[in-house]
């Protein structure tokens, strides 16, 4: 009748072997996973890109699986972008591919095309430096979404900031703002940029607006450099002038941002979004802490 | 007495090869000849590297369609006809027979690796008429070709314990897509916002199979060398992989009432 | 004490049943028996009544829920007790592809003969069951019958101190029978133990030096067959033949059964003169008198009737 003492059959035996050794077991794959992922790095993983470039060929290899697929290939892209701007090995060959892979396979997966838009067009080591690639790449998204008006939107953006086209620019913001749903202000994005061409204001405006409206990580980094960057030189814009007046005054150049304040031109912190002070360069020339984080464009190291 | 597994694995062997699977070698090894020769209209090149790619991912398909097809009946038949009944009876340990049936199957995998490797040889030869040094990349994609194998074989061996063989060919298939799509899960918890989804796509990275390890078609197409740190690497991962599957199949075999 | 071939202990085996597998069905209680050395035990009983359960839970093949065997002082648990015994399963199958010369070369590499002896072996146990010329013949062309044949072989092959056998004449053609008894006889001869389970209680009779009954899942009754059914005679038999052209005298007529002219006719033993008179003066032949004893057989049913009437209506048992 006891079924309270266990007998040791070989049953249990294995049983309890295998409790002991099986997670251990998995502990010394997962370490044996970890080295390997490192060592077969530069063998395996490039490599496999290249059998399978034709998008259309995958489309029929797919069995109808194409939305996973796509999938499956936007997160490829975005682990080679990682990987690529980690290692800052410059070249991005293989992202264009990737992404055009995605977009045959699932051409309603819209945050291709704006990472495309971005990421493309970007110079190195940010990018691929190619918007000619992110231009098509983004009419492709166009052609088979003609109603978002977000594509439109980065199809503008590249030719602003990328191309200096200012009028494809305007014309692309134009035709996003007829879209149902597209925010108003398109129009006047559209008006001004055909009016003015590149402003400061209006390229704060465009990069903020990139930052609101995506919930992608590496999107909203870049956006938010920029911004920064931009905010940065509308200030030393503004303070450069400041400093003219100072001189139309007292004569000469000032020497710090200390003599703005006590002349009574600027008041309250003078701080770059960064959170350093700016400080007054020669000739009265308002410059970045060269402590700080922010950079601006035309002054950044290739 | 630590022979009984050997015993059974040259069973195991003579009824692989007395089923006529062997002879798919025939089917393949003409394939790859009649490829080779309609391939030579274009140039030199890249005729080499399409002869490689196509060759060694048909070794790897078929090897891979044996194992699942034999590996899932593998104890499932013997206990559905009841041979096991009088084997079990013989001075055998239950692990002793798993050990055995999993050593003659890919013993017979083995076999028809070699075989079809030589086929893939003869073919190559036949269209450049030199041995060149992307040979031996071609032997270490084949050595890692028989490792995926082993694991595949193990994994149908496991589920042949227990469930028939329509469910057991559809888990071990979806274990093995897993796995070669490990890669990608892995990427998208790195993707993702949530840290919890993230690792957990990091611990079902870690605990499936990764297949993806073992595929260098395309670097031996390329005639690369392989580092022999990862073909060390990826021995011992295979290997001790196999020896988990091993264990607790006989954890589930040992415990269970044969009809 | 320590010569007990087999010693049961207890043995129990609940299988679950029902849709939800929640239910349990009990198809071998508490079995406890002892067989000793060299003896010949017949394990009887219905369809169903929990032999061939018995069995495989002996040989490793399931798991007892309670209780425990030992074979030669040795655990069913222990491998090593695998050495010392011989197994043939009720209805046996073995590997299609293999021809019975390979099975019994294959079953010989378990127990660490050279190859010069397993040849020896396995064309001395084809030549014992009469598969000489079958050898290489191919198992999935055999019948039945010579796969029970083989099913013997490979049981004794490794001259095993303990055999048993899931009913080993079933399926078989009264020579095959034949052949058994007499394979079974020689291993009684040889001082081995023999555990077989039967329906045919003839040959349990012939062949056992004692039999247990197993009636859904319950030993009966263990003994000799003698001891077991009474020593009680029941009546006489005479069986005579009438002269052509003549009937048995009108008295037995109804009673007689016959064949053409031969008749057999029960008749009390008190009885005995008198019929025997009658016949002879109607100069019928006596052709033998016989005393009319209760058989295993008459036990046997008795046994089973007693144990269905006890059993509730909804009970079902597995083999």
């Amino acid at each position: 009748m006891s079924t309270h003492t266990l007998k040791i059959t070989s049953h249990v035996r294995s049983v309890a072997l295998a409790v002991v050794a099986v997670p251990l077991l998995f502990v010394a794959i997962a370490a044996l996973q970890a080295r390997i992922d490192v060592l077969s790095a530069p063998v395996t993983q490039d490599k496999e890109e290249l059998v399978l470039r034709s998008a259309s060929l995958l489309k029929k290899l797919s069995l109808g699986y194409d939305p996973l697929l796509a999938d499956i290939y936007w997160t490829r892209a975005v682990q080679y972008y990682g990987t690529r701007l980690q290692n800052r090995s410059g070249s991005f060959e293989l992202l264009a591919p990737l992404l055009n892979i995605a977009a045959t396979l699932d051409p309603k997966l819209l945050i291709v095309y704006q990472f495309g838009g971005i990421f493309l067009s970007d110079h190195p080591p940010g990018g691929a430096g190619r918007p000619d690639l992110a231009v098509e790449l983004v009419k492709r998204g166009i052609t088979a979404n003609p109603n978002e008006w977000r594509l439109y939107y980065n199809l503008g953006f590249i030719y602003y900031t990328r191309l200096k086209d200012y009028q494809k620019a305007s014309r692309a913001f134009l035709e996003g703002s007829e879209t149902p749903a597209a925010p108003l202000w398109m129009k006047f994005m559209a008006a001004r940029v055909a009016e003015n061409g590149e402003s400061l204001e209006t390229s704060r405006f465009i990069w903020a607006e990139l930052y609101d409206s995506t919930k992608d990580e590496s999107v909203r980094k870049t956006a938010l450099e920029h911004v920064q960057e931009l905010d940065a030189e509308i200030a030393l814009k503004r303070l450069n002038q400041v400093s003219e007046v100072y001189w139309k005054k007292f004569g000469r150049f000032p020497t710090s941002m200390q003599e703005l304040r006590s002349a009574g031109l600027v008041e309250g912190d003078l701080n770059d979004p960064a959170g350093y002070p700016y400080v007054m360069g020669p000739n009265g020339i308002p410059q970045l802490d060269p402590h700080s984080s922010v950079k601006i464009e035309s002054q950044r190291k290739p | 007495m630590s022979t009984m597994p050997a015993v059974v694995a040259v069973h195991t062997f003579r009824e692989a090869v007395r089923d006529r699977v062997l002879y798919n070698l025939i089917i393949f090894a003409l394939m790859m000849i009649g490829g080779a020769i309609l391939v030579g209209e274009i140039s030199i090149g890249v005729q080499q590297m399409v002869i490689v790619n196509l060759g060694l991912s048909a070794i790897s398909i078929f090897g891979i369609i044996m194992a699942i097809f034999i590996g899932v009946g593998l104890v499932h038949k013997e206990m559905e006809k009841r041979t096991l009944y009088s084997l079990l009876a013989k001075p055998i340990r239950r692990w002793e027979f798993l050990v055995g049936k999993f050593a003659g199957l890919l013993l017979t995998l083995l076999v028809n690796t070699a075989l079809m490797t030589l086929g893939l040889t003869a073919a190559l030869y036949y269209v450049s008429r030199t041995f060149e040094r992307s040979e031996v990349a071609i032997l270490v994609a084949v050595y890692f070709i028989l490792l995926e194998l082993a694991l595949i074989t193990a994994l149908a061996l496991f589920f042949s314990c227990f469930s028939s063989p329509l469910l057991s060919t559809l888990y071990t298939l979806g274990i093995y897509v897993a796995g070669v799509f490990a890669l990608d899960i892995k990427g998208v918890g790195e993707y993702t916002q949530s840290p919890a989804m993230a690792a957990g796509a990091r611990f079902v990275y870690y605990l499936l199979p990764n297949f993806h390890n073992f595929n260098v078609i395309a670097a031996a197409a390329h005639g690369e060398t392989i580092p022999f740190t990862l073909i060390w690497h990826n021995t011992l991962y295979a290997a001790l992989y196999v020896i988990l599957i091993l264990v607790a199949a006989s954890a589930v075999f040992s415990g269970r009432n044969l009809k | 004490m320590t010569n007990a071939a087999i010693e049961i202990q207890g043995l129990t085996k609940d299988y679950p049943v029902g849709f939800w597998r929640k239910r349990m069905c009990r198809s071998l209680d508490y079995l406890t028996l002892r067989v000793e050395e060299g003896e010949t035990f017949g394990f009887l009983g219905p369809n169903g009544a929990g032999k061939t359960t018995t069995m495989k839970l002996l040989m490793g093949l399931i798991f007892p829920t309670a209780g425990t065997a030992r074979v030669r002082g040795r655990s069913i648990d222990d491998v090593r007790m695998h050495r010392e015994i011989g197994y043939m399963p009720e209805q046996p199958y073995f590997y299609d592809y293999l021809t019975a010369g390979e099975l019994l070369e294959y079953f010989a590499r378990f127990f660490g003969y050279s190859a010069v002896e397993r040849r020896e072996r396995v064309t001395r146990f084809l030549e014992l069951v009469g598969l000489t010329t079958a050898s290489d013949v191919q198992l999935r062309k055999f019948s039945k019958g010579m796969l029970q044949r083989v099913g013997i072989a490979q049981a004794i092959l490794h001259d095993p101190q303990v055999v048993f056998l899931d009913e080993p004449m079933s399926g078989l053609d009264p020579v095959g029978r034949r052949e058994v008894r007499d394979v079974i006889l020689n291993l009684k001869r040889q001082g081995r133990t023999v555990f077989f389970s039967t329906h045919i209680l003839s040959d349990a009779e012939m062949l056992c030096d004692r039999v247990g009954v197993l009636v859904g899942g319950k030993l009966q009754g263990v003994g000799a067959p003698e001891e077991l059914v009474s020593m009680e005679v029941l009546g006489m038999e005479i069986l005579f033949e009438v002269r052509a052209g003549s009937a048995p005298p009108t008295s037995m007529a109804e009673r007689a059964t016959h064949t053409g002219n031969r008749y057999r006719i029960e008749v009390a033993e008190a009885d005995l003169y008198s019929a025997l008179e009658e016949l002879r003066s109607c100069e019928a032949r006596i052709l033998s008198v016989a005393p009319l004893r209760p058989s295993l057989e008459d036990y046997f049913l008795k046994l089973v009737g007693r144990e269905k009437a006890l059993q509730p209506p909804t009970e079902m048992s597995l083999v």
